[in-house]
């Protein structure tokens, strides 16, 4: 718990929001197996389930950005074990694209992660949240400029 | 950025209930669990409340102890029935939980089960942020919010109502295998039996006898085996692998390859001339290379179906296009070296896994020697050994030189409680077959010299302390507390000195014994994680399927009408397996029973007015569910088949006009929840403000 206890020392860190979007079938269980397992990690995430990974409309992300997330994580199956054959090579491509796009709005690439957790991964949704929050922390809140909307 | 400006509008999908969800008016009520003290001991669950209650929309909020408890669900039912509450959310465990639970209960109320929203506050909130309790509820009351946001947007739909075919397929022919065909083709069902071997029995024909009772395993397993291969509702498919399996509950469509065998099942009579003449030698796999068969072979003697099978790779026509030595002697025109592999195409409408468990097997430069010294064997291979009908009939012998050992060790925990390799959990089975197999051993000589090196003797089944005591005070087995640390060979005796810390003399010891039997732990089968792949199965972390509920449902998947049964699961013994085989029976039975289903509405629905048929939904699709058919205004629109369409939502995410969704996970759905997560009206508040929504008694 890191992230938090430095929270705690200085009130004046910026407190990162996450929005991360979560498959039913494998993330969004490795998020629960976190807690049933009691996994500790920061309290600024909301997850919003999907199905799957491939229902990720990139404007989904935009959209999150534009509304003041500082950072998006994308979490799916992994490759070769979608629950929908082959869902997430679509989120991975429509990762690819992202990372462009937003490489060229000037929003860090730390901000955007395509990452694949298994529904026995708890450890490692929790370790993918703990790191988000410390890197955010780190980069301050996100530039206006580049995520004003329209 | 110029971010893709999401739909200012709701977008209206073609719903097949249009029109009845009026989202604009309605009325919220939101139910907020504690859960005992699994939300509220983290959660200030009276915060999240006031929270709530300032939402738009929300007309109630109630808390409970339990929600899902019968007081916790009249709550729900009463503010559907008296506030008139058009959309309920539930704040407490996981939706992979409960969801089904208060589908169920919104239902009985009157209302359409699918205005539901769960809001998961417990695995995803107070469980993980234990220790940051005002954050934890500030975030729970942001999950709530995100939530009334969505169920605002919440559609009433109706779940579709499917044929369930009266067939099963059983995969593994191991003892929960043939229990689960067993019971089902009792109670009527037709069965298909793949098992991947020439012959069913799984391990427990491998074993000599079984714990704690001293029954001899295949004496008790060979009878179920033949009325298996006898029972008219089962057909058994050895030697056969499932290849693909498509569809879902009701209707799989499953494929098997029946491997060539190379000898005709229908004209084979078992007779076992052809081995009798054939010239070729190999280790037989099923005694782990301590006995031997012929290329032609049954792996043991009460095998079913008792069908000769030719293994190619050893076989010396295929090696040189010579011998058919088989060929001359089989008086049936049995043997057929052209046959070629069959693939079956299968309907059933329930699968039960029982793919089983592979032994651990010891790591090549461990501590304990297992490839080096001769003497080192694991609790199988003695199992092979001390059965009558195995490859030394019965005795008890050191690899070395087939003498019967004075002195044998047992080693517990090998492959399992071991953090360093991985397998932290417990196989269950080891200390109660070290245990037994001591007692065999002291029977069939009774001077040796027994030692067990054990960590925590597990007896926790039925008659196993019994046991336990009877071998260590009748049999004077010795039981030492500690993992050994160190095995040398004597290279002249061949015999291995173990050292040992014995941690309750607190004393390093070295002593010397002519064999060492390892007991290894159970890992997951190697088929079963081919198998895992093709249902898409979910793994635990120790990579034994997942049940959908540890406690309440351990014989279900996530997969609707995928059962798990036996070692599959998890390690388990006989007797559980054998329960658990019957449970998945039970399960499976119950959706042939009715002979329907009912199947969640998840399927992607096309608005007609948006769809400018560019088909990139069809290009897209992983099942070709969406079709392009001619439109009603002139031009091409999608159109979804139903019944292949499995509701994952790839085709909403690329649709340029938005035109295509999936009932329950819409846009405008996603954006609201979106939206409530990054707006802060639930941070910080002041909890001394007073609760501005009106609050039902």
């Amino acid at each position: 718990m890191e992230a938090g206890a430095q929270r705690e020392d200085h009130q004046a860190v910026h407190e990162p929001k996450i929005v991360a979007f979560c498959c039913n079938w494998c993330s969004y269980a490795g998020a629960d197996l976190a807690g049933t397992t009691r996994l500790q990690y920061p309290p600024n995430v909301r997850i919003i389930r999907v199905m799957c990974s491939g229902r990720v409309d990139p404007a989904f992300v935009l959209k999150a950005y534009a509304l003041g997330a500082d950072g998006v994580i994308v979490a799916g199956c992994h490759p070769a074990d979608c629950h929908y054959i082959n869902g997430n090579e679509k989120t991975s491509m429509r990762g690819d694209f992202l990372e462009n796009f937003l490489d060229e709005a000037g929003i860090e690439p730390q901000r955007f992660k395509v990452e694949w957790i298994a529904g026995s991964e708890g450890r490692k949704f929790a370790e993918t949240v703990k790191k988000m929050v410390v890197e955010l922390e780190k980069l301050g809140p996100i530039s206006k400029e580049a995520v004003q909307d329209e | 950025m110029t971010a893709p400006a999401p739909q200012e509008k709701n977008i209206e999908t073609s719903d097949p209930t249009k029109g009845a969800g009026d989202i604009a008016g309605s009325k919220i009520g939101v139910f907020i669990c504690h859960c005992g003290s699994n939300i509220a001991g983290v959660v200030d669950c009276g915060k999240v409340r006031e929270a709530s209650e300032k939402l738009p929309g929300v007309v109630v909020v109630k808390e409970n102890k339990y929600t899902c408890s019968d007081l916790g669900q009249a709550e729900i039912i009463k503010a559907i029935k008296e506030n008139g509450v058009q959309r309920v959310v539930v704040a407490s465990c996981s939706p992979r939980l409960h969801e089904p639970t208060f589908r169920k209960c919104v239902q009985q109320a009157g209302l359409n089960p699918y205005l539901l929203q769960m809001v998961n506050i417990r695995e995803q909130c107070s469980w993980v942020h234990s220790h940051e309790k005002e954050k934890a509820t500030e975030k729970a009351a942001n999950l709530v919010q995100m939530g009334v946001s969505k169920a605002g947007k919440l559609k009433p739909l109706e779940a579709r109502e499917v044929p369930v075919e009266p067939t099963s397929l059983v995969i593994g022919g191991g003892v929960a295998g043939i229990q689960a065909a067993l019971d089902l083709a009792n109670m009527g069902f037709k069965i298909y039996l793949v098992e991947t071997q020439p012959s069913i029995g799984g391990k427990m024909a491998q074993l000599d006898k079984t714990f704690p009772t001293g029954d001899c395993a295949i004496c008790i397993l060979a009878p179920k085996m033949v009325e298996l291969s006898r029972h008219p509702n089962i057909t058994l498919l050895s030697y056969s692998d499932v290849e693909e399996v498509k569809g879902y509950v009701g209707s799989f469509e499953v494929k098997v390859r029946r491997k060539a065998r190379f000898v005709h099942e229908d004209k084979c009579v078992g007779c076992g001339s052809c081995a009798e003449v054939c010239p070729v030698k190999v280790d037989n796999e099923f005694d782990l290379g301590f006995g031997q068969r012929k290329a032609v072979y049954v792996p043991f003697p009460q095998a079913v179906p008792l069908k000769y099978t030719i293994d190619k790779v050893n076989c010396l026509h295929f090696k040189s296009g010579k011998c058919l030595l088989c060929v001359k002697k089989c008086s049936n025109q049995a043997i057929d070296h052209e046959m070629e592999d069959e693939i079956l195409t299968l309907k059933v409408g329930t699968i039960v896994v029982a793919t089983g468990f592979d032994t651990y097997v010891p790591k090549r430069k461990g501590v304990y020697k297992y490839w080096e010294y001769e003497n080192v064997i694991t609790g199988l291979e003695l199992e092979r050994m001390l059965n009558a009908s195995g490859p030394t009939g019965g005795h008890l012998i050191r690899p070395s030189d087939g003498n019967p050992p004075k002195r044998v060790a047992f080693i517990q925990c090998v492959g399992s409680r071991n953090k360093k390799i991985g397998n932290n959990y417990c196989s269950r089975v080891c200390c109660m077959y070290a245990i037994k197999n001591a007692q065999i051993v002291m029977e069939h000589e009774p001077e040796t010299e027994i030692a067990v090196y054990y960590n925590d003797i597990r007896a926790f089944g039925k008659g196993f302390e019994e046991l336990y005591h009877r071998v260590r005070e009748d049999y004077a087995v010795e039981f030492i507390r500690g993992r050994p640390a160190k095995l040398t060979l004597d290279p002249k005796t061949k015999s291995i000195k173990i050292r040992a810390e014995e941690t309750l003399l607190n004393k390093i010891t070295e002593r010397e014994f002519d064999l060492v039997v390892l007991s290894t732990g159970l890992i997951p089968s190697e088929g079963s994680k081919r198998i895992g792949k093709i249902l898409s199965l979910t793994q635990s972390p120790d990579g034994f399927f997942m049940e959908a509920h540890p406690k309440l449902r351990p014989v279900d998947t996530a997969m609707d009408g995928i059962y798990l049964a036996g070692c599959a699961q998890s390690p388990k013994d006989i007797p559980d397996s054998v329960a658990q085989a019957k449970a998945a029976a039970s399960s499976a039975a119950a959706p042939m029973f009715a002979r329907k289903v009912r199947i969640e509405p998840l399927t992607a629905i096309v608005n007609d007015d948006l769809c400018q048929g560019c088909g990139l939904c069809v290009d897209l699709c992983p099942y070709s569910a969406p079709e392009l058919v001619p439109g009603d205004k002139g031009g091409m629109r999608a159109h979804v088949i139903e019944a292949l369409c499995h509701g994952c939502g790839t085709c909403a995410a690329s649709c340029p006009q938005k035109a295509i969704s999936p009932m329950q996970f819409t846009d405008d759905q996603i954006y609201s929840e979106i939206q409530a997560a990054l707006t802060e009206t639930t941070r910080r508040h002041s909890p001394k403000k007073k609760a501005e929504a009106e609050v039902s008694p």
